[in-house]
């Protein structure tokens, strides 16, 4: 008999690591949950790791969600990074689109990541047509470079203007930069995203040089850290688009991390709904530090094509799309000078965390609230390292930080943090949902991370929502989601031509020349997949307009046609618009392909509880929780145990190792034929 | 009120959403830069019986909110002399006396029917690229008449009763100069107010015509009650503000613009009797765009003011009929962006002097609308028109912001490699312009440079623009930000136009340049206050030189570019005796 394979997805928040282990040859999943590390994220990644699994060689490969990118980006702390532009045109990335972050209200401030004095200017010119106006002297590029590496840059990004339509200057500077520069965080703006519009493609472009030192750096400790304890398998990167890459492309693309880790709960969310016969749901992360919200509508996240991380941060590549508030289990309650009680965005993380972990924390967090509500068991604290929560400090924290300045009572001080807490995600909620034209009542609200399933229930009663849907793991959910996620590349090239005049078979052909080269990427990443799909997509207008529709098409062996191209594009604009245009000329601006290597399926059964119980023999105790202004008696139930069917009625405690959920008064829970458990209002 | 609340918030969450969705169908539709980028179009929900603003998107231009509701009422009023209202007509009209604005933006209205009966009505407007008149892309600086800036089609039938009238569509496309890109334009805006009516009627499926009538009126309750609530919380009394528009592009003189503000208990009253009468030239403009000027001017202020009528209720304006912010058909009116960003610059200065704290010093106050006209090789007309950014005033909070768009705008800027794909230019310079932020304790935002060379054989150049003599104001002791300054190379050398800002039909070669400076926002504050490690890493930045950092903020520097605290010192105090 052959020892265990595991196959292993790793979520690393601001807070928890979090750990999911699928033995392949076993078919069972166990999971982990443990702090983690600031400085080193692989140190938590790795010791998560080691709490389960006996040897690392067993291991064939680890997927990663990865916040390392994003805290960067939203803390600004990448690395000191140098632009070298076209003469001209240093400000492209300050002047952004000439914009402002809010129409109302004319206060808004920019600091680009990258400041003045490190964006230098060579003179060379390639005009929109791919023509060379001027070459570029690759003299003057290694002597800017060598200006800028003396200055302390780390990392630099080379842009020309129009390098989309001919790149041939900007290469040609890149290699003479990457003769000189001392380190490989070199980026050449259309190796990123060939596609029209310089300030997107150069904010993409400045934001993963700015990215890759840390990312980079980063996933080389994993890397060996990993290699140390023996393992010998694969590492894949959860990307914003909610596929996996390489570790190695990661380290070129890192800006393709920028959303990775709540991709990959969302991909997961997704996956375990649908099983369970939920097509639309929304889904809750609530880690330490943050609570992030997506829709997922007829069983498709919503993708967008570019997203601002902050104003004027512009990445446009592919992500999945992601609503984020700073409300998360760590957000720190104050009251602020005019007697307004505030929570978030300040968070004290897992480190110090929550007052009642004793770390040195003293102002109450939202956690802190719920443990003294009762919704958390002091005694059987989540993620492993504590024995127990200190309730005392917990309750002396919001007597003096909340409810002596507001003069209330604990109680009723803890209930106002988590209305409070409450309201903010109910607004995030909202704003992915009925703001967008959904009904929520057609939704249901599916929690995830340590703290999501505490406030489920008082989230779709405040917003509407038809039920909730609590995965049988929600803490790990992220982690699951890695393992479930296929592996996928984007790829997009400008073409800007019209289309009676192109050469569509050379079009095709260099369509599929690309496809291949970007499946290729895939095949070389040695993993298996049960089947590769190719998703081709043509930017399509007519001559004159400026924004395009997303033209799928097939591209046969045989080659493209126009005849094909004005058909796919005439189908896909009246689905878009209604009206097609009689007489006017046809504009093919990109094609984008996506590559997806889909990976085996995780039977969704493997979750369902084995020689469960029925709710009366799970009972462990019972709890005193305090809601709109009262103590209820509360039952308290060892959730895994659970048999499929059994229905608890609320207010009641259902406790695993990687969350607790809270059915409040009210409320009806049952556990379905794959361990989820459903929430909804009592009949 | 007869509405719960979670229905209240659920209905105007679906209603925003149906008007955010038309502006998006519009805006990826159309065919024009100056709406596909620049975003120069707007829809929204409107009173089935007075026209009024019910619920606006949230990314159309800032200035039609207050602008449609007028443009909605001149249908009502039309349709009430010919005939009424019926299920599947749309009106279409240009006409700004009646409906705001200039003759560049079309407007589309369309009524909604339930049940027989009418329940609202949906609207569009969009700027067209071109609308005949004299100068392509209708910013004609010397206009004297309306009739020389485009043509003026009062409200007439697009559709009657659900059948398309081509014949409107071949008297329009007849006198345009871009038939096919207005073309383009007009099915945008006509689907867009499909999907809004399929939106509709959605919504009034799933809640009723009584809920969502009820929610319509409570909205607009609730926007007038925060209103009043707005301006009670402001000191009483009267303050004033006066600023100039450089000239009207016929007379070379300037214009002015005053406003005296009264605060009554709920009550505002807006005063612009002292203004300019009318002038010859096209910066008029008509009450209605006065108006919804203000109505921006006050949102930015109060930003959590709905885009809904009920916010000017307790707004009271005078507006002399002979004034210049008055005008009647046919005095030109083509520049109207110009003098309604003048209005938000006098109402920002005259709300500092009573409320410096939300208060905001000018933005670079000018749309420098430039359009270089000409024909390809091959014989086809090429029309390239847009507007270009400046800096933002500066505030209590900070600086103002570098490169931003107009107050009355939401606009982006195109893409340059958009630009240039489409026409034939380059860019030589895309840079911030070092200078140009109004000095203050806080800076105002920096303005731009944009350098133009063309690559056809010829073309020629209009540019409306302003503040070209007299700069954007500080607010609260803050300086004014640099002014607008336009050059253009002929074989004979560079040039300035004799009007500052304003220049018809100058023609340039191939391989000449066009040079536009724009101006900055005014600075917040005492410049001598402004910390001198800030003034110091300005000029580290490159965005303020060393020789302003000693005239505007008494900052001088050694050679490293640190602060020498003693000169500093000195040149501070000297100054401050001044």
């Amino acid at each position: 008999m052959s020892g265990p394979a595991y196959v292993i997805g790793v979520d690393v928040g601001g807070t928890f690591t979090d750990v999911f282990i699928l033995d392949e040859a076993a078919g069972r999943v166990t999971t982990a949950k443990v702090p983690s590390t600031r400085g080193d994220q692989s140190r938590g990644f790795i010791e998560g790791i080691a709490s389960r699994v006996e040897a690392f060689g067993d291991i064939r490969t680890v997927v990663h969600g990865t916040t390392v990118g994003t805290n960067a980006l939203l803390e600004r702390k990448g690395a000191r990074t140098g632009i070298i532009t076209t003469e001209g045109f240093r400000d492209v990335l300050e002047m952004r689109r000439r914009d402002r972050p809010t129409t109302w209200g004319l206060k808004g401030a920019f600091t680009p990541v990258v400041e003045r004095p490190d964006r230098v200017e060579v003179r060379e010119r390639v005009l929109a047509d791919g023509t060379v106006l001027e070459e570029v002297d690759t003299g003057e590029v290694e002597t800017r470079a060598r200006a800028l590496i003396e200055a302390g840059c780390d990392a630099v990004c080379v842009f020309f203007i129009n390098g989309y339509a001919n790149s041939d200057n900007e290469r040609r500077a890149v290699e003479a930069v990457r003769s000189v520069w001392p380190t490989p965080y070199v980026t050449a703006a259309t190796e990123i995203l060939p596609e029209i519009r310089e300030f997107e493609r150069l904010s993409t472009a400045t934001l993963n040089a700015y990215l890759q030192p840390v990312v980079s750096s980063y996933l080389d400790r994993l890397e060996s850290g990993l290699k140390e304890q023996g393992f010998e398998g694969d590492i894949l990167i959860v990307q914003s688009n909610g596929g996996v890459m390489s570790i190695d492309t990661a380290k070129r693309y890192p800006v393709r991390t920028a959303l990775s880790g709540p991709a990959a709960g969302v991909i997961a969310a997704t996956r375990i709904a649908q099983a369970a016969g939920f097509d639309n749901i929304v889904t809750c992360d609530m880690g330490g530090t943050s609570f992030d919200v997506s829709l997922v509508a007829g069983g498709e996240a919503a993708l967008a094509a570019q997203t601002s991380i902050d104003f004027g941060m512009v990445v446009r590549t592919p992500m999945i799309e992601i609503t984020t508030i700073g409300a998360g289990g760590g957000s720190i309650a104050a009251v602020d000078a005019g007697g307004l009680l505030q929570v978030g965005p300040e968070s004290a993380g897992s480190d110090p965390g929550p007052v009642a972990y004793g770390l040195g924390n003293t102002r109450p967090t939202v956690t802190d609230a719920n443990l003294v509500l009762g919704r958390i068991n002091p005694d059987r604290p989540i993620g492993g390292k504590l024995d127990r929560l200190d309730i005392d400090a917990a309750r002396a924290a919001i007597e003096t930080h909340i409810a002596a300045p507001l003069g209330l009572t604990i109680e009723d001080a803890a209930e106002a943090i988590l209305k409070l807490a409450n309201a903010k995600m109910a607004g995030a909620i909202r704003l992915v949902s009925i703001e967008k034209g959904h009904d929520p009542a057609k939704f249901a609200a599916m929690p995830f991370g340590g703290g999501g399933a505490l406030h489920t229930g008082a989230l779709i009663k405040e917003v509407g929502l038809a039920s909730a849907l609590v995965p049988r793991f929600p803490g790990v959910t992220s982690a699951l989601g890695c393992v479930v996620a296929d592996m996928r590349h984007d790829r997009v090239q400008t073409v800007n031509g019209i289309l009676s005049e192109i050469d569509t078979m050379e079009l095709g052909k260099a369509i599929l020349r690309d496809a291949r080269e970007t499946a290729s990427v895939l095949s070389s990443a040695g993993v298996s997949f049960e089947t590769v799909d190719r998703v081709i997509e043509l930017d399509m207008l007519y001559l004159g307009q400026t924004h395009t529709v997303s033209v799928p098409i097939e591209v046969p062996e045989t080659g493209l046609t126009t005849c094909a191209i004005r058909d796919a594009f005439e189908t896909a604009y009246s689905a878009t618009f209604g009206r097609l245009l009689k007489g006017i000329p046809m504009r093919v601006m990109n094609y984008r392909i996506a590559v997806i290597g889909r990976r085996p399926g995780l039977d969704m059964t493997l979750f369902a509880p084995v020689d469960g119980k029925p709710a009366k023999d799970c009972r462990l105790a019972t709890r005193s929780v305090y809601v709109d202004g009262k103590h209820h008696v509360a039952g308290v139930y060892d959730r895994l145990a659970l048999e499929v069917g059994a229905r608890i009625e609320g207010p009641a405690l259902l406790e695993q190792p990687d969350t607790t959920i809270f059915v409040d008064p009210g409320l009806d829970a049952t556990v379905d034929r794959f361990g989820n458990l459903v929430i909804a209002p009592a009949e | 009120m007869t509405i719960d609340t979670v229905t209240l918030a659920i209905l105007k969450g679906r209603l925003e959403q149906i008007a955010d969705e038309m502006d998006a169908t519009l805006f990826r539709s159309a065919f024009n830069p100056i709406i596909a980028e620049a975003h120069d179009a707007s829809h929204g929900i409107y009173d089935a019986t007075t026209g009024e603003t019910l619920v606006q998107g949230k990314s159309g231009l800032p200035i039609f909110v207050g602008v449609m509701a007028f443009a909605v009422k001149a249908v009502i009023d039309k349709a009430a002399k010919s005939g009424g209202v019926h299920d599947g007509d749309v009106w279409i009209f240009n006409d700004p006396y009646d409906g705001g604005t200039h003759l560049s933006d079309f407007r589309l209205v369309k009524p909604v029917f339930r049940d027989g009966k009418l329940f609202c009505f949906l609207a569009s407007v969009g700027h067209w690229h071109d609308v005949g008149g004299n100068v392509p892309g209708n910013y004609n600086p010397a206009a004297t008449e309306c009739f020389q800036e485009g043509m003026l089609i009062p409200p007439v039938k697009l559709y009657d009763r659900g059948e398309f009238r081509q014949d409107v569509v071949d008297i329009l496309s007849a006198n345009s100069r871009l038939p096919m890109s207005l073309y383009g334009d007009l099915n945008g805006q006509i689907n867009a107010l499909d999907l809004g009516t399929r939106r509709m009627g959605e919504l009034l499926d799933d809640y009723g015509a009584r809920t969502v009538g009820d929610c319509l009126v409570e909205l607009k309750a609730r926007a007038a009650k925060l209103m009043r609530a707005q301006i009670a919380a402001l000191p009483q009394g009267t303050v004033s503000a006066e600023d100039w528009l450089d000239n009207d592009g016929i007379v070379d003189e300037p214009l002015k613009i005053a406003l005296d503000l009264t605060i009554d208990g709920e009550t505002m009253v807006m005063d612009f009797s002292r203004s300019s009468p009318a002038c010859a030239g096209p910066v008029n403009i008509s009450r209605s765009t006065t108006i919804a000027a203000c109505y921006v001017a006050l949102k930015h202020i109060f930003g959590d003011v709905p885009a809904n009528a009920g916010v000017l209720e307790p707004v009271e304006f005078r507006i002399a009929d002979a004034s210049l912010l008055a005008v009647k058909a046919p005095k030109p009116v083509g520049g109207y962006t110009e003098t309604i960003l003048r209005l938000i610059d006098v109402v920002f200065q005259a709300v500092a002097k009573i409320a410096p704290e939300p208060a905001m010093a000018c933005a670079y106050g000018t749309i420098n609308a430039l359009s270089l006209a000409g024909h390809r090789e091959n014989g086809k007309r090429w029309v390239m028109f847009s507007f270009f950014g400046g800096g933002h005033g500066a505030h209590a909070g900070g600086d103002g912001l570098n490169h931003g768009n107009a107050p009355i705008s939401t606009a982006t800027i195109p893409p340059l490699e958009i630009l240039e794909a489409a026409y034939p230019v380059r860019f030589t310079q895309w840079a911030l312009r070092p200078d140009s932020g109004g000095p203050g304790e806080t800076r105002g935002g920096l303005g731009a440079i944009y350098e133009i060379e063309l690559l056809e054989k010829q073309a020629d150049v209009f540019l409306f623009g302003e503040r070209g003599r007299h700069a954007p104001p500080g607010v609260v002791g803050g300086a004014a930000g640099a002014m607008n300054r336009f050059s253009y190379q002929q074989s004979d050398g560079w040039h300035q136009p004799p009007m500052a800002s304003k220049m018809v039909g100058i023609s340039i070669d191939r391989g000449q340049r066009l040079r536009l400076e724009t101006p900055g926002g005014g600075g917040y504050g005492n410049p001598l206050a402004r910390d001198p490690q800030t003034v110091a890493r300005d000029v580290a930045l490159g965005i303020v030189s060393r020789e302003h950092a000693q005239s505007d903020y008494g900052v001088a520097l050694d050679a490293e570019g640190s602060v020498d605290a003693e000169r500093t010192k000195t040149l501070r105090s000297r100054e401050a005796a001044e």
